[in-house]
């Protein structure tokens, strides 16, 4: 099998074994790239010289008989909006397209302890706004599985180069779905922790009280190992938990005998594909035969939240992209008499349609006269999507949706913003929530697109949505097909 | 003529005296060259984030405590979004609904009337950088560069009730919050420096009216003298505007110093819309009662207790003492000096007069005074033990200022001990009058002015050391 | 019509952005589309309830005073567009 198609934990062992060197895998991964990446477009910078020389520093430890981290050597690739220190992060856009950040991203310090690769950067929706990738800067990212669909976002580039095996491991964000839903549209695992789980620094900032880092992976042993280095409290975010972080690979273990798995009504109802409802159905059916209990759940609020994030999370982009105004880095329009003209032709020229638009829709939601309405009536709405949250976790142990109401659909930028918007329905309440969530494939459309399932777990208990994530994985072969991309497989 | 109220409100920003940044690491050391104390944090870099430097809350609260406040034991930060170079973010972390402390007050005297001037909230924020102008003014630069050392450090902001009624009530006020400050040791109050800023909103109204008039917001107030100026020109300015039958804008406008006026800042300002809402990136802070205890348990004499101190342990009148406890330099000198001092009376006089004399003179501060304490204390003895005449005593002090010799040692070397031997005194006594027969007659006819012109002949014979109180008794007994 | 093109020049004003007039049209429309789909929210009765201002239930979170190296100078004007006098140049600060 060829190297790019195995996992971190497989490879882990063959380094160990010295069946492979971290400079052949890492030359194999840039290979592949070489050959696919034309077609896939997931990567926006690559790294090959620095990787190739931490690659090599890795393979002389282990002549050396040191011992190294699960992650070590092995390459991976990190969306481009976290900050890597020295290379190029463009949030997939023009505004920042010729910035290199002075500083590492606090996940990205704790990978380099662990002596990872990093292949390069990773494509994205520009700022992590939009779900389809088409957004970016750098033009979309296609879907490995049919090159003529999109790869889902904002954290697309990572997910294709999953699928197309650009890439062993990635990290994406997740704002209302960034990480999940692009993993389902590749059919691969995509993890968003529990809000404050995963340190913030250094990742830019898009909606500040719903952003997470996760992993997004092949299988969900990966995306654990990848957990338990990123997570952890870190003194450089005020919203990161102080709480203690288990060994996430002590609850892969395949039982879910007496799990209570809930289903919430209004994630079955009209909106969602009726092939994705035949997978989901096939799917709860076979934990059922595993051992464990389905409950009927609702979670009454759920019509609510796609709007209500739609408030939030603009209002708060707009603080957050406000920074972005051509005078200490990025885009500058060097024409412009005064800082103001030069500010408002820098915004309006390095900013995409997409990020202008939410930024407006920010401000508006926030000015006078409207707070109230807007704003605070959505804050309040989502205490009630917590609360709905809270009381359906009285009667299960897990939530079970699809991770996306439909599959990967066509790159043609035609359909109308809230209709895109509206497709978010079933991951933005994990975020208003802060609950941990999990994709992983379970499934295919007619068509061979795949199709993706969310497990959603309470508070801090990403231990249960992983063991019943593995649970399944390990009883199916989803995670073992390969995207049809460059033919043969 | 219509009489008009003054009306006046001041918002006073304090830099707070932490070592680091109010959400950052980096040093609040002031004057370095630019951009050389910044982080990805206060730059406004993508991906960065603010952490709350817990010497903020402490000192917000003292601040709180010294002017009377009740500390709120909730608190939030807030995002107040407005666009300008000197803010890293394009936003400011303040606070909006949720301040540190509400409902204070400043006990202040002006011409012997007592006035409380009531304070209606402090709140924790986030400093700006600096725009460094290409041109004099920002109005005539074509470009400026932006330093962002300052970004970021803590300041607090104190907003006062519309209380004041005059330039001099707004003054005291300035005076004893920047004493007060300085005593509770949370803010250097170097107004020049601008680590205490003051904007004040003015407005009048007709007397006997029941709503203040739209008031004005004055920026760029560095010194109290410019304080009481402004005020007073724009009070004016407002009352000619109402007289001509016109309405007062409410602007933003800046004292020009030069030429005494406030000028307008804004051309097409259009009212800001600060879009304020609750910070995500940080979590409230929950203060209780042993959080502000400890935090009580650090107050210093603050001055009004210093005050009424020197008048019950000193004797002072009211005036005095209020004059030597608004700075802490002087308090702290005046208390040093009374250690050995056998006259505290004469040792706040000697501050209050010569002292200060001096230092206005020379343009500079107690801090900067030459004369130590012990040394002023020695002068105000050797007067009070008569071996110094009041009059030497001048002399002797304008020597001391010049490099803090020792007054005794120096009353030695002038050779300006005050004579007061019987005997010798005796002596000039009887020659004087020999020599002034006029004189005598005169005194002895009604006329006691002449016995001022004998003492002024003795003072001279002894070039000014006999101790005149000895002399006028000897020659009145010498007379009669 | 939630939103008038007047409106959203006025919006996009205190945003710092322009609308392009090819734009402005379709940016109106699609703007008051999501403003009235966010009527809905009228319906829900929101009395008594709390903001959700923060996702955590946590306070107090704080650091010492103590000074920790930041960036160094270079660092910090190294993606500068433009500088002067150690400083990031900007033209003109007042219209």
């Amino acid at each position: 099998m060829e190297l790019y198609k195995l996992t971190a934990h497989e490879l882990h062992d063959k380094l160990v074994n010295k069946e492979v060197s971290s400079v052949e895998l890492t030359n194999a991964l840039y290979e592949r790239i070489d050959a696919v990446e034309d077609q896939v477009n997931a990567y926006v910078t690559l790294d090959k010289e620095n990787a190739l020389a931490q690659a090599a520093k890795v393979d002389a430890k282990i002549a050396a008989g040191e011992a190294i981290a699960p992650l070590a050597g092995v390459p991976g690739a990190i969306k481009d909006n976290i900050c890597t220190k020295g290379l190029l992060t463009t949030c997939s856009s023009k505004m920042l397209s010729n910035v290199v950040p002075i500083y590492d991203a606090h996940v990205i310090k704790n990978l380099r302890a662990d002596e990872t690769v990093f292949l390069g950067k990773t494509n994205m929706d520009e700022f992590a706004m939009g779900s389809t990738t088409e957004t970016s800067f750098y033009g979309p990212t296609h879907n490995p599985w049919n090159l003529e669909r999109v790869p889902g976002g904002s954290s697309g580039g990572s997910a294709a180069a999953i699928a197309a095996g650009e890439a062993i491991w990635t990290l994406g964000s997740d704002t209302g779905g960034s990480i999940r839903q692009p993993a389902s549209f590749n059919g691969c695992v995509g993890i968003k922790p529990t809000y404050g789980r995963v340190s913030r620094y250094g990742c830019v900032a898009f909606a500040s009280s719903l952003d997470q880092i996760g992993p997004i992976t092949r299988d969900v042993t990966d995306a654990a190992i990848v957990l338990n280095t990123i997570c952890g409290k870190d003194e450089m975010d005020s919203t990161s938990l102080d709480v203690e972080v288990p060994d996430f690979t002590k609850a892969l273990r395949s039982d879910v005998k007496g799990l209570r798995i809930g289903l919430p009504k209004e994630y079955f109802g009209e909106g969602i594909d009726p092939e994705v409802k035949a997978e989901i159905a096939k799917a709860v059916k076979k934990y059922e035969e595993l051992g464990a209990e389905i409950v009927e759940v609702s979670l009454p609020h759920t019509e609510y939240a796609v709007i209500t994030y739609y408030i939030i999370a603009p209002a708060e982009a707009s603080a957050n992209l406000a920074r972005y105004d051509g005078v200490r880095y990025g885009y500058r329009n060097m024409n412009a008499a005064s800082a103001p003209e030069m500010t408002t032709m820098s915004r309006t020229e390095g900013f995409g349609l997409e990020v202008r638009r939410r930024i407006m829709l920010g401000t508006y939601v926030l000015s006078s006269g409207y707070y109230d309405a807007y704003y605070n009536k959505a804050m309040q709405v989502r205490t009630l999507i917590r609360r709905d949250f809270e009381a359906a976790f009285e009667k299960c142990d897990v939530l079970l949706t699809p991770t996306s109401p439909v599959p990967a659909y066509k790159i043609d930028g035609k359909m109308d913003p809230l209709t895109i918007y509206m497709l978010d329905v079933t991951t933005i309440p994990v975020n208003m929530a802060g609950l941990p969530g999990i994709s992983i494939p379970c499934g295919f459309a007619k068509d061979g697109m795949p199709i993706g399932m969310q497990l959603i777990g309470k508070v801090l208990d990403e231990e249960t949505i992983l063991r019943a994530a593995y649970t399944f994985e390990q009883a199916t072969e989803y995670h073992k097909v390969f995207a049809p991309l460059g033919g043969k497989q | 003529m219509t009489k008009y109220i003054t009306v006046i409100g001041l918002e006073v920003h304090a830099e707070l005296k932490t070592k680091t940044k109010a959400f950052c690491s980096c040093s609040t050391e002031f004057g370095s060259t630019p951009n050389t104390h910044v982080c990805p944090v206060c730059l406004g870099m993508p991906g960065a984030l603010p952490v709350l430097n817990k010497q903020v809350v402490d000192f917000a609260i003292k601040a709180g405590l010294a002017l009377n406040c009740d500390i709120q034991k909730f608190n939030k930060f807030d995002r107040k979004n407005y666009f300008y170079p000197d803010l890293s973010k394009n936003y400011q972390i303040s606070q909006f609904d949720k301040p540190i402390c509400l409902g204070g007050h400043i006990d202040i005297v002006v011409d012997g009337e007592h006035k409380r001037i009531g304070v209606t909230r402090i709140h924790m924020e986030e400093d700006a950088g600096k725009l460094n102008h290409s041109g004099a003014t920002i109005s005539t630069s074509d470009s400026s560069a932006v330093d962002y050392n300052r970004a970021g450090v803590p300041l607090i902001e104190i907003v006062s009730e519309p209380d004041m009624r005059s330039a001099a009530e707004a003054r005291a006020y300035m005076e004893n919050l920047k004493a007060i400050l300085e005593y509770t040791d949370v803010c250097d109050c170097k107004m020049q420096e601008g680590s205490l800023r003051c904007d004040a909103n003015i407005s009048i109204m007709p007397e006997g009216a029941k709503e203040f008039g739209t008031r004005a917001e004055i920026k760029n107030l560095n010194s109290f003298r410019a304080l009481e100026r402004a005020i007073n020109y724009e009070v004016e300015r407002q009352k000619e505007i109402l007289e001509d039958g016109g309405h007062v804008v409410q602007e933003t406008r800046t004292w020009d110093e030069g030429n005494g006026v406030t000028l307008s800042m804004r051309s097409k300002e259009e009212a800001h819309d600060y879009r304020y809402f609750p910070e995500p990136d940080l979590v409230p802070v929950q203060l209780d009662d042993a959080w502000i205890e400890r935090i009580r348990a650090t107050m210093p004499e603050l001055p009004a207790q210093r005050q009424a101190r020197l008048m019950a342990e000193h004797g002072l009148p009211e005036y005095d003492a209020s004059q030597i406890v608004s700075t802490k330099a002087m308090a702290e000198y005046f208390d040093e000096a009374v250690k050995t001092a056998k006259d505290s009376k004469a040792v706040a006089n000697w501050l209050l007069g010569d002292v200060s004399a001096y230092m206005n003179n020379e343009g500079i501060t107690i801090s900067e005074f030459k004369v130590a304490p012990a040394h002023l204390a020695e002068l105000v003895n050797l007067i009070k033990d008569g071996v110094l005449s009041s009059k030497l005593a001048k002399k002797v002090f304008a020597e001391m200022i010049k490099n803090d010799e020792a007054p005794k040692a120096l009353v030695k070397k002038l050779g300006l001990e005050q004579v007061s031997d019987e005997g010798a005194i005796l002596k000039l006594v009887e020659e004087t009058l020999a020599e002034n027969p006029q004189s005598v007659a005169d005194y002895k006819a009604g006329k006691d002015k002449a016995i001022g012109f004998l003492v002024g002949q003795i003072m001279k014979k002894s070039r000014g050391k006999a101790n005149p109180g000895m002399v006028t008794k000897m020659l009145k007994e010498k007379m009669s | 019509m939630k939103v008038s093109a007047e409106d959203v020049k006025h919006i996009a004003q205190l945003s710092r952005l322009t609308v392009p007039a090819s734009e402005m049209e379709v940016f109106t429309e699609q703007f008051n589309q999501i403003l009235n789909y966010a009527d809905i929210l009228e319906k829900i009765d929101t009395t008594g309830i709390e903001p959700t201002p923060y996702v955590l239930p946590v306070s107090n979170v704080l650091r010492e005073d103590v000074v920790k190296e930041g960036v160094s100078h270079e660092e910090a004007l190294k993606n500068a567009p433009a500088v002067h006098n150690d400083g990031f140049k900007v033209p003109r600060v007042i219209d």
